[in-house]
């Protein structure tokens, strides 16, 4: 196979440093904001005893689905053997430890109890799907900076048993991992728009569909950064055919899940509230995640000639994010907004909101901690591309191109 | 948190629950004897932990407890609620609950604290409406356990469900697993706590069946207001002890459990509903 050389982010360049500044603002405004809501408490947010979790719980939700599915590239190099997507799996690597910490930070600051953290790493309750996950996440760390030791170290390079057995590693737990995440609301029986297994294999479809989006937009901007073409056209062509994939199985799994309800007498209230009569979460279903996240894209790429242009691409995987930020909305604060069941047939009112669906407006400090989350991903991934070398060569040159010859 | 050193001394009571309740039968025997060993020495130092803890307060009114004696899962505390009893717009098991275990009403009813509610209930095809108290229902198997990720939500021995405030980090997993939308979060800082109902910002709360009073061998304020000034409406006691009232009503009547499709056996009957 040809030896494929790597590059560090090579740009000095005011528009490097100010995208730096940007997202370094940002992550200070969420830290603030996280210092507001520890201070003052939650108070400060739209959260309340209805929509428990909110805005920062759809970004790092998000972040952290993404994660998984940032490997993506990196699995299809390793796992599945496609050695044409090798020059990419570094940086694969990168955006998913990234991701996590994002994801994770939002996570945690948004705790009630940030300083008990300690507590949350040291007492577990293994019955918990919650304690698994912490279990899952910082595994997913250790394996990730793992394999990219096994990837970027020279004698650890060589040793390609050892780099296989670590990508079949990761490739296992972040499978488990995903499934975890979807079990959170999988495993709820109380809420009617959860307690469904459908929720483990939909988070893995949408980590697929997320991860691969971000590498996409990940290697376009790196390429804008470093003024050179980082992807050659067949690797864009594959991207462009494994989105439209994932995309088609996200739908699948989603129109699976809203059927399986829709077919059920007792669930049918909470169909109509998010398909139909939900108001912001009827239009982020239909809007966001079905039309922005799925037809459109797909639309896109299918488009005989220009699906297959790099921009194209790029477009298709930006609608996909901002689809599955929707998604992530419906998802977790659609599903609670929908009042709990507690005599099914019957109209319930109490002076705690019963029988009514909530109400939640997002405030800006917790808007300003899930958008930190995004920023705190970006952050890493920017030092890290500045520091070691993670991206391919130029095409041209000896990395991503070079690499195809040998496929 | 101001909660701090309240907790400390409020959770004589708060870790009294979490050491006596056992989580498994098999370790009670071996416990009990090894309880029944210490137990004086434990008595003494609590007293003078407590009474060090509380400076001015006169100690009769602290009944020194002995840790795990009262806890057993012999006994599953519970409630039985009479909705023929219960008047609409009565509110009396509400205000006692506010009272007796100090979560208060900053006017903000979404964010607000709310361990017990009256919830009317009406048949939207004929108008039959009828109403009743709901609060934790303290399960046999509380979803809410299940799911807390530090076991800061735990259910003791004898059946009732709590939270340790050492222990919840505020994720609010459990307020997501409720079927029955009991727990709040608390939103704001709090000040003048309850020495006996620990609550602080940032963490999740609910009813405990006013342990503190259970363990004294009282009942819960709700009960005592709802028999005082109500139409006593509800009966709180042992449902394992089959000469109690509970038990004996409970075998009675026809009684239902809210949301029982779900299995996780609640410890709260209701009757006429």
């Amino acid at each position: 196979m040809a030896r494929i050389a790597y590059q560090k982010l090579e740009d000095r360049g005011a528009r490097f440093w100010g995208v730096l500044a940007l997202n370094g603002a940002i992550v200070l405004a969420g830290l603030g904001a996280a210092y507001v809501m520890e201070h003052r408490g939650h108070i400060v947010t739209g959260m309340n005893n209805q929509i428990v979790w909110g805005m920062p719980h759809v970004f790092a939700v998000f972040l952290i689905v993404a994660a998984s599915g940032a490997l993506n590239v990196a699995s299809l190099s390793t796992v599945f053997g496609k050695v044409e997507y090798k020059p990419y799996a570094r940086l694969s690597g990168l955006l998913a430890i990234a991701l996590l910490v994002g994801g994770l930070s939002v996570l945690v600051l948004d705790l009630g109890r940030p300083d008990r953290l300690i507590v949350a790493m040291t007492t577990y309750n293994f019955k918990s799907i919650f304690a698994w996950n912490i279990f899952l996440y910082v595994g997913f760390l250790a394996v990730a900076a793992a394999y990219l030791f096994a990837l970027m170290d020279r004698r650890a390079s060589r040793a390609a048993a050892v780099g296989k057995a670590i990508g079949w590693l990761a490739f296992a737990w972040r499978l488990v991992l995903t499934t975890g995440t979807g079990s959170i609301f999988g495993w709820l029986v109380a809420r009617e728009a959860y307690d469904a297994a459908v929720m483990a294999p939909l988070f893995i479809a949408a980590s697929l569909l997320y991860g691969l989006a971000v590498t996409v937009l990940a290697l376009e901007i790196a390429g804008m950064q470093s003024r050179q073409r980082l992807v050659g056209d067949a690797i864009v062509g594959r991207f462009r055919g494994l989105l439209a994939i994932f995309a088609l199985a996200v739908l699948y799994f989603t129109a699976v899940h809203h059927l399986t309800n829709l077919y059920a007498s007792e669930h049918r209230g909470i169909e109509r509230f998010l398909l139909l009569e939900g108001g912001a979460y009827t239009a982020a279903f239909w809007v966001g995640q079905v039309l922005i996240g799925g037809v459109l894209p797909l639309a896109i790429l299918a488009a005989p000639a220009r699906g297959r242009s790099r921009a194209a691409v790029a477009a298709a995987s930006i609608l996909v994010l901002i689809g599955g930020l929707a998604q992530m909305y419906v998802v977790i604060v659609g599903g609670q907004a929908y009042p709990l069941m507690l005599f099914p047939g019957m109209e319930v009112q109490s002076a705690f909101h019963d029988g009514e669906v909530a109400r939640y407006r997002p405030s800006l400090p917790e808007l300003l901690l899930g958008l930190s989350g995004l920023s705190i991903a970006a952050l890493l991934t920017g030092i890290g591309l500045k520091l070691l070398p993670f991206l391919p060569e130029a095409v041209g040159g000896r990395g991503a191109d070079a690499a195809r010859p040998a496929a | 948190m101001s909660c701090g050193s309240k907790c400390g001394s409020g959770c004589g009571d708060g870790a009294t629950c979490g050491s006596g309740g056992a989580r498994g039968d098999a370790a009670d025997t071996a416990r009990r004897a090894f309880l029944r060993g210490v137990a004086a020495a434990v008595t003494t130092l609590a007293v003078g932990v407590t009474l060090y803890s509380f400076g001015t307060e006169p100690a009769a009114a602290r009944a020194p407890v002995v840790p795990g004696a009262k806890v057993s899962a012999k006994t599953r505390w519970g409630l039985l609620i009479d909705a023929a009893k219960c008047g609409d717009g009565c509110t009396a098991c509400v205000a006692a609950c506010r009272k007796e275990n100090g979560w208060g009403d900053a006017g903000r009813p979404a964010t607000d604290a709310q361990w017990i509610r009256k919830l009317t209930v009406r048949n939207p095809r004929n108008g039959a409406a009828f109403a009743l108290p709901m609060m934790c229902q303290h399960c046999a198997d509380p979803p809410c356990v299940d799911v807390c990720p530090t076991g800061a939500s735990f259910k003791r021995a004898d059946g009732i469900v709590l939270v340790d405030k050492h222990t919840c980090i505020g994720c609010r997993y459990c307020m997501m697993a409720c079927p029955y939308k009991a727990r709040s979060f608390i939103h704001e800082p709090l000040e003048d706590q309850k020495p006996h109902a620990p609550r602080g910002k940032g963490t999740v709360e609910s009813c405990t069946l006013c342990v503190h009073r259970v363990d004294e061998g009282r009942i819960p304020a709700c009960v005592e207001a709802c028999s005082d000034a109500a139409g006593g409406a509800m009966l709180f006691g042992d449902l394992n002890d089959p000469s109690s009232e509970i038990a004996k009503r409970v075998a009675a009547y026809r009684t239902t459990r809210i949301r029982a499709d779900l299995g996780c056996d609640p410890g709260v009957y209701y009757r006429n509903i």
